[in-house]
């Protein structure tokens, strides 16, 4: 039998069929929906964690953040385009020392804001005070929680992060965080703790709101579940374990043509620390810009080229069609 | 020479090479009964998983493990459900002594 492999490049996962390709063999044509609804903000690779599936390679020893400088463009777009939702990543994004200037900036626009927060970040110097910070500024907090066992949690993320992430949710719901009745929003992010896709969302959901309950008093808004990603660190992780050839066809096969209307390249415009545009999040870390002939940077770019365009693909975007499909926001669709 | 190849398990529909006509109905059913249906997918994989070590088969073993964390169990709860089908063997072995129970009571005085 043939077991043909196709491989872009070292950076990308060697997938048995091309992306494109499967697209147009369902009929299907990738193409950006309209305007811009999720403006997601990369201001770097500082983290004080180093996790196992990190798309990003981020860790406590990277240096490449944003600067001021590219912050000031950045609310600059927020002002003169309005994008409805400022979505903002990393790394550990607070550990940028434009971070609270760009949710403060953003806020006082009316910009809803979205901070993708790892919890353990909290305890670092200076950042004690983040829950009261984002309950001030209304900020909608992100946080990954791999499970909620230890043992899956720090097998992913590292020693010593179940027990700080425990306590990170403690402050936040102590501020009013995870509380319908406030409008404080704490979402979780559930990432499988391996080479495996994410189960069903909403009984995954449904396991972390009835163990986080029983078993530490959490509350939580809701849960995304998020397919890993074949690149960078993970994709690392799946070359040393020898499952790159399994998990690739594992989401080859579980290609869902219905997870394609909702993914997020086709709203979102993503940009890196220094002000480069891309699809998405992912694209960021391959160094995949947008396609050729649209704006290449943040300070160059308008609505209009991008409206209805083309978004660029790669191998690793089997990642966000396997199955229920996923995103920043969770799955796309029902699988 | 292994008698087990990981790699075989994806290649589970060359069997329909021949008789296809059979392997398809046996497919339709196979697949039907993963459903979610009175007894969840969850449900249907811990089975699944059980089953699969009491049969000892490796290709069923390494796809419900993968089933069973790619539909929310954890690795205590798979756990559980291993022991569960080791202990029915385990019972189903033990029965048995009645067996030699009963032979050893016929040609003893």
């Amino acid at each position: 039998m043939a077991r043909e492999l196709k491989v872009i490049s070292a950076d990308a996962p060697a997938a048995p069929e091309d992306f494109a390709s499967k697209l147009a063999a369902h009929g299907l044509r990738l193409a950006r929906a309209g305007r811009v609804e999720v403006f997601q903000v990369n201001v770097g690779k500082l983290c004080n964690q180093a996790c196992k599936h990190c798309h990003v390679d981020a860790s406590p020893a990277r240096t490449e953040i944003m600067t001021r400088g590219v912050a000031e463009q950045v609310v600059a777009a927020l002002e003169k385009f309005r994008f409805p939702t400022l979505d903002i990543t990393g790394g550990a994004p607070e550990l940028n020392p434009s971070f609270r200037y760009m949710v403060g900036a953003a806020r006082a626009l009316g910009t809803r804001v979205v901070v993708r927060h790892n919890l353990t970040v909290m305890f670092e110097p200076g950042q004690e005070d983040l829950p009261e910070f984002f309950r001030a500024h209304s900020v909608e907090v992100v946080s990954s929680l791999p499970y909620f066992l230890e043992q899956q949690t720090d097998a992913q993320r590292g020693r010593g992060v179940f027990d700080k992430s425990i306590e990170a949710l403690r402050r936040l719901n102590a501020s009013g965080y995870g509380d319908e009745a406030t409008g404080l929003v704490l979402n979780l992010v559930y990432n499988p703790a391996g080479a495996f896709l994410p189960p069903k969302q909403s009984s995954v959901e449904a396991d972390f709101r009835r163990e986080l309950s029983a078993r530490y008093g959490l509350r939580f808004n809701g849960l995304y579940t998020i397919t890993n990603m074949p690149i960078r660190r993970f994709l690392e992780y799946l070359r040393r374990t020898g499952n790159e050839e399994r998990y690739m066809r594992r989401l080859v096969e579980a290609f869902n043509p219905r997870a394609v209307e909702g993914l997020m390249c086709r709203d979102t415009l993503s940009v890196d620390w220094t002000g480069r545009l891309y699809d998405c999040d992912f694209n960021q870390m391959l160094e995949l810009g947008v396609p050729r002939g649209l704006p290449q940077t943040l300070s160059d770019f308008d609505p209009e080229s991008f409206d209805g365009g083309a978004v660029a693909v790669g191998p690793h975007c089997f990642g966000c069609t396997a199955g229920a499909g996923s995103s920043c926001g969770g799955a796309t669709a029902v699988a | 020479m292994a008698y087990y190849e990981e790699e075989d398990l994806g290649r589970f529909k060359e069997v329909g090479k021949h008789r296809p006509d059979l392997f398809e109905k046996f497919m339709a059913w196979y697949e039907a009964c993963q459903e979610d249906g009175a007894l969840s997918r969850r449900e249907k994989a811990l089975i699944g998983l059980a089953v699969a070590h009491a049969l000892q088969c490796p290709y069923c073993i390494d796809a419900y493990s993968q089933a069973c964390l790619e539909s929310g169990s954890n690795m205590e709860q798979m756990t559980e459900a291993i022991h569960m089908a080791s202990a029915l063997r385990g019972g189903a072995a033990l029965i048995h002594a009645l067996q030699a129970h009963n032979s050893v009571d016929k040609v003893s005085m």
